[in-house]
C-alpha cells in the first residue's frame, strides 16, 4: 500500500467511525419516544456486557491453555475491584498479572 | 467555569487514563512494527480515535487497498457506539456548541464515564462532559504517540498488554452491577453475547449480539416493566439544575 492509499484508508475508516457515533443524532432529531429514553437506561448495563465477552473473544477454552490466563487475571480483576475499589489494583494489577501468566506460568 | 469543571473531571477519568496510556502504547508499538511511524500514530489517534478499531487498522494497512471493504469493517467493529448515541440523546441535546465534539469522541470508555454521572453539583454540565472526553482522548494520543516512539526501546516484553482494556471493561462492569437498581439489562447483554459469540464466532458476532439484546430489552419492557423510565416532567427539572 502506498502512503496515498494508507492516507485514504485511514480517511474512509475515521468517516465510518464518525457515522456511528453521528447517526443516532440525526436519526432521533428532537424528542426521542419513551421507548428510546427507556433504552437510555438499560442499555448501558446490557452494552458493558457486551464489551466484557468482546475482550474475551479471543480466549481459546478448548485447546491450551484453556483460556486459564483470561479466566485467572479475569477474577483477580473482579474480586479485587469489589473488594478494594482501587483503580491501580484492579486494571494495573491484573494486567501486569495477566502479562507474568502469559510470558511465564502459560508461555 | 471551565477550570472548576476540568478539575472536577480529571479525578473521574483517572481510571481511562490507566487504560489508556496502557492500550495507546500497545497500539503504538504495534503501528511501529508495521512500519508506520509517530505521524501516522498522531493522524489515527486524533481523527479515528476508536481503541480497538485502530488495532484492526493496523492489520488493514498491510493488506491491499481496499477503502469501502475497510469503511464497512470499521462501521460493524464500532456498531455498538450506535447504542451509546441512543442513550446520550437527551444528554447531549442539552450541549450547545459542545454537542459536536462529545458526539465525535463518544469511544467506550468515555461512554462508560459519562454513564457513571453528570457533573457534581456547582460543576457546569456541559464543560464537565467536555473534559471528560478531551482528557480521555489526550491520554489516547499520548499513548499512543509514547509506544510509537519508544516501541523498538521498551525494556521489557509487552505481550498480553492488552488486557489493560479488558480489566477496564471489568471494573465498568463491577461498577454499574454495585449501582444497578436490576441486573436484568447486565444478564441479557451477557447472555445474548456468549450465545452469539458462540453461534457466530469471535470476527462476527458483534452486530448479532446487538440484535438479540434489542430484542431482549424490548421483550422485558412488555413482559416485565421493572424499570421506570423518567417522565418529560423531571427531565425537565434535570435541565434546570
Amino acid at each position: 500500500m502506498t502512503q496515498t492509499q494508507a492516507l485514504l484508508t485511514i480517511l474512509f475508516i475515521a468517516f465510518a467511525t464518525l457515522l456511528t457515533r453521528a447517526l443516532p443524532f440525526w436519526v432521533f432529531h428532537g424528542q426521542p419516544s419513551a421507548f428510546v429514553r427507556y433504552l437510555g437506561v438499560v442499555l448501558p448495563g446490557a452494552v458493558i456486557a457486551m464489551l466484557v465477552v468482546y475482550c474475551f473473544k479471543a480466549a481459546t477454552p478448548l485447546v491450551w491453555p484453556h483460556a486459564l490466563p483470561e479466566l485467572i487475571a479475569g477474577a483477580y480483576v473482579v474480586l479485587v475491584h469489589h473488594w478494594k475499589h482501587n483503580l491501580v489494583l484492579s486494571i494495573g494489577g491484573g494486567t501486569v498479572l495477566y502479562m507474568l501468566l502469559v510470558q511465564l506460568v502459560f508461555a | 467555569m471551565q477550570a472548576n469543571a476540568l478539575r472536577a473531571a480529571f479525578p473521574r477519568t483517572l481510571p481511562v487514563m490507566t487504560g489508556y496510556l496502557f492500550l495507546g502504547t500497545a497500539f503504538g508499538v504495534l503501528l511501529q512494527q508495521a512500519g508506520y511511524g509517530v505521524f501516522w500514530a498522531l493522524l489515527m489517534s486524533v481523527f479515528i480515535y476508536a481503541g480497538s478499531m485502530q488495532f484492526v487498522t493496523v492489520g488493514l494497512l498491510a493488506g491491499p487497498f481496499a477503502p469501502l471493504s475497510a469503511m464497512l469493517v470499521a462501521f460493524t467493529v464500532n456498531a455498538r457506539h450506535l447504542f451509546y448515541g441512543i442513550s446520550m440523546l437527551g444528554r447531549f441535546e442539552k450541549r450547545g456548541p459542545l454537542k459536536p465534539y462529545l458526539v465525535f469522541g463518544l469511544t467506550d470508555e468515555t461512554y462508560s464515564l459519562l454513564c457513571a454521572g453528570e457533573a457534581p453539583d456547582g460543576v457546569d454540565k456541559g464543560w464537565y462532559d467536555f473534559f471528560l472526553t478531551l482528557l480521555d482522548q489526550l491520554y489516547w494520543i499520548a499513548g499512543s504517540l509514547f509506544g510509537n516512539l519508544a516501541g523498538a526501546a521498551l525494556p521489557f516484553d509487552s505481550t498480553g498488554i492488552d488486557f489493560a482494556m479488558t480489566a477496564l471493561f471489568l471494573v465498568i462492569f463491577v461498577e454499574q452491577w454495585e449501582n444497578a437498581v436490576t441486573h436484568l439489562p447486565a444478564l441479557i447483554g451477557l447472555g445474548a453475547s456468549v450465545l452469539c459469540l458462540l453461534l457466530f464466532g469471535a470476527d462476527r458476532f458483534i452486530p448479532f449480539a446487538m440484535v438479540v439484546i434489542f430484542a431482549g430489552l424490548y421483550l422485558l419492557r412488555r413482559l416485565a416493566p421493572i424499570v421506570q423510565v423518567q417522565k418529560p416532567s423531571s427531565e425537565k427539572t434535570e435541565a434546570t439544575q
